[in-house]
């Protein structure tokens, strides 16, 4: 963990918030030399994701993605495993979902939804659990097989949505579209008995409830059960754990199978919730995006809520980006990719200097 | 419900303060980008035509992935963009939900059919594009074998193979024609070496012009004819510049011609099936100074009574799509 240099304040906001700015100076250098605005540029950013409920339905429809694959990553970094699967995890938790929706005839919405979050899950923590066992029983380094499972899930989805999955007289490589009435309630169907008016067309819906939920009970097993204990401990120092009886074994499969559930789970969103049917890369980038808004909140289940709003914003911004400007795509691809490079990876550039200057301001003081 | 649609919409527009007339036309390209040298970039030649002869302005989207085609299709039918075209048949399942949300706003769906009040489904004859084209590569081959290098393997693509081959026969009963595609995933379309890797096995098994309609793949099929001295056909946009004395000529599909006719007509524009065949110049073949030297003037006068044959449908070349067969194997 980090050293006590500063206040707790200063690490769980500061580090973040400088991180950030210096993100966004970097994109506004970037805008500015391909001769656009960047203040007009961050204003159509801002009013395209937060400006009407037509924004909020996309920029929460893509937070509830994040949600869950940030809580993904958390629970596994939590134990010091660098999950960097949520990607192929998520895609193979689209098939469950996909699975469930087509073949199995529903009576109602709520019994497909139940059953989809439960095969996802299934489906996601299946797919993780491999790479834990192979780390765990043959010290296959969990970053390298997870990445790999990544290529091996896409290529499966490839395979399935080309061959399988697809029907006979289309030419598309999606499988046909869900029964009508598996459609998720949106948020206009959640807020609307409030008399709350909500634009019909985000695809925002229950399932930004449940990522919620699971960011609760993230926190609750990890600093108020055993398991999150052992978890916890097993993070901190391996040696340790295993000389207070905590089995190494037992903890990389639980803490994998938990995040490859938990990224599987966000299939719901973006294939129940979203376009009603299973297409190719239904995911998007979710899974590395889940890395930064857990470094970002540093791994806490409850801090991350605040990075994945952040990046649906950013994911809901830049797709308005895309279309009031002529910024080419792969410009906003790399304005996106600063804001995860400054807040997740180079998270120390900014924290060294700041504790430097909070210790010097201590000893002044 | 709708009310509220009408007035977020309204909002959504005039926040965003862009200057853009409400019924400016707008345009989705597939994911192959805005400029993949063939299917896309032909769209966008015909929007911008419309703009450069109009001095009007338009909107457009590029997509990343597959999953963003819905939210593209809505934010511009939201922002009262009208009338609003894509381009290709991965668009149907998406605009089949979104176009009923919005009947005020015109469609144009290219490649693809949706049968629905607001929306126009433009198609292309490109079995007739490939006969003409098939029987160029037939006149011009030496070893009386030609190939064709299709991308993924779909019906769409059989079409274009069928009736290339059926050109090639028409003209020399015993010519062979050699069948790949590159494969059976979207990824097919943009392999650009596999693509290479299928025209040189084509070429060790006698072909001597190739014809490519793979996307990006066709960019490989056409470098490889060109480093191995032998023709190639390029598709959709003129592709006789990319490789001038080795591009035979090209199977035109003029996309261009159905965006610009889309954004003329505007949101008024006619709905339903719009096939633009050969005899309404939706698809043809490519003849410029870069192949000039190449096109005898035997094929021109034999390509020249083709079209008028078919136009006339005195000839009639059979479209894989409506039976999912062909006269000669396309497997």
């Amino acid at each position: 963990m980090s050293t006590k240099a500063m206040p707790r304040w200063a690490d769980v906001l500061l580090v973040p918030l400088l991180s950030l700015v210096i993100a966004f100076a970097l994109s506004a250098i970037v805008i500015l030399a391909i001769g656009e605005d960047p203040v007009e540029a961050m204003r159509l950013m801002i009013v395209g994701s937060l400006g009407s409920t037509y924004g909020w339905g996309y920029t929460l429809y893509y937070t509830t993605n994040f949600l869950l694959t940030g809580l993904a990553v958390s629970i596994a970094f939590q134990a010091r495993l660098f999950n960097i699967g949520g990607e192929g995890q998520a895609l193979i938790g689209g098939l469950g979902v996909a699975l469930i929706c087509l073949f199995i005839p529903w009576p109602h919405w709520s019994l497909a939804f139940v059953a989809a979050i439960l095969a996802s899950a299934l489906f996601g923590a299946i797919w993780a659990s491999i790479p834990a066992w192979l780390q765990a029983k043959a010290g296959s380094h969990i970053v390298i097989t997870t990445i790999m499972f990544n290529f091996i899930a896409a290529s499966l989805m490839n395979y399935m949505l080309s061959h399988v999955l697809r029907p006979a007289r289309s030419m598309d490589p999606a499988t046909a579209r869900f029964p009508a009435d598996l459609r998720l309630p949106r948020l206009a169907d959640v807020l609307e008995p409030l008399g709350i008016e909500f634009s019909r067309s985000g695809p925002a819906n229950v399932m930004l409830f449940v990522a919620l939920a699971a960011c609760l009970l993230g926190y609750v097993l990890l600093w108020r059960t055993r398991l999150g204990f052992e978890i916890r401990a097993f993070g901190q120092s391996e040696p340790a754990a295993h000389y207070a009886g905590i089995s190494s074994f037992k903890i990389i499969m639980l803490a994998m199978i938990l995040s490859g559930a938990l990224a599987g789970m966000m299939a719901v969103n973006s294939v129940m919730g979203g376009p009603q049917r299973l297409v190719m890369n239904a995911v998007e980038g979710a899974g590395f995006i889940g890395i930064a808004v857990a470094l970002m909140g540093r791994s806490h289940p409850i801090g991350i809520i605040a990075p994945a709003l952040l990046f649906g914003f950013l994911f809901q911004g830049g797709s308005e980006l895309a279309i009031e400007t002529s910024i080419p795509r792969e410009m906003i691809v790399i304005i996106q990719a600063l804001v995860i490079m400054f807040t997740g990876a180079l998270d120390n550039m900014v924290r060294r200097p700041l504790e430097v200057l909070f210790l010097m301001l201590r000893r002044r003081g | 419900m709708k009310l509220t649609r009408i007035l977020l919409g309204a909002t959504a527009v005039s926040a965003l303060l862009t200057g853009a007339a409400l019924a400016d036309p707008a345009i989705i390209y597939d994911l192959g980008g805005k400029f993949d040298k063939s299917f896309n970039e032909a769209a966008y030649g015909g929007a911008e035509r419309w703009a450069a002869a109009t001095g009007g302005s338009y909107r457009d989207i590029e997509m990343q992935s597959e999953a963003q085609r819905e939210q593209a299709l809505r934010r511009l039918a939201e922002s009262g963009s009208n009338p609003i075209v894509m381009t290709g048949f991965a668009f149907m399942s998406v605009l089949e939900q979104v176009a009923p949300d919005y009947p005020d706003t015109t469609f144009a769906i290219i490649d693809g059919v949706v049968d629905l009040p607001n929306v126009r489904s433009i198609v292309f004859t490109e079995h007739e594009g490939s006969y003409l084209v098939g029987m160029a590569a037939a006149m011009a081959s030496q070893s009386g074998t030609v190939g064709f290098v299709g991308g993924m393997d779909i019906p769409l693509i059989r079409r274009f193979a069928c009736g290339y081959a059926q050109g090639v026969r028409a003209v020399n009963g015993d010519a062979t024609v050699i069948v790949n595609y590159t494969g059976t995933t979207p990824a097919a379309w943009n392999d650009p070496v596999r693509g290479g890797e299928i025209t040189a096995a084509q070429i060790s098994q006698g072909a001597d012009v190739v014809y490519a309609a793979a996307g990006g793949t066709g960019v490989g099929v056409l470098q490889t004819a060109a480093d191995s001295g032998i023709l190639s056909i390029g598709v959709d946009s003129n592709q006789n510049h990319l490789h001038p004395g080795s591009v035979l000529t090209s199977m035109l599909k003029r996309v261009d011609n159905a965006v610009e006719a889309a954004f003329t007509e505007g949101a008024e524009m006619e709905t339903g099936i719009h096939v633009m065949d050969l005899a309404a110049g939706g698809v043809g073949w490519a003849l410029d100074e870069n192949n000039d030297a190449l096109i005898t003037q035997e094929m021109r006068d034999a390509l020249a009574a083709a079209e008028a044959a078919i136009i006339s449908g005195s000839v009639v070349v059979h479209d894989y799509m409506s039976d999912n067969t062909c006269p000669i194997s396309v497997d």
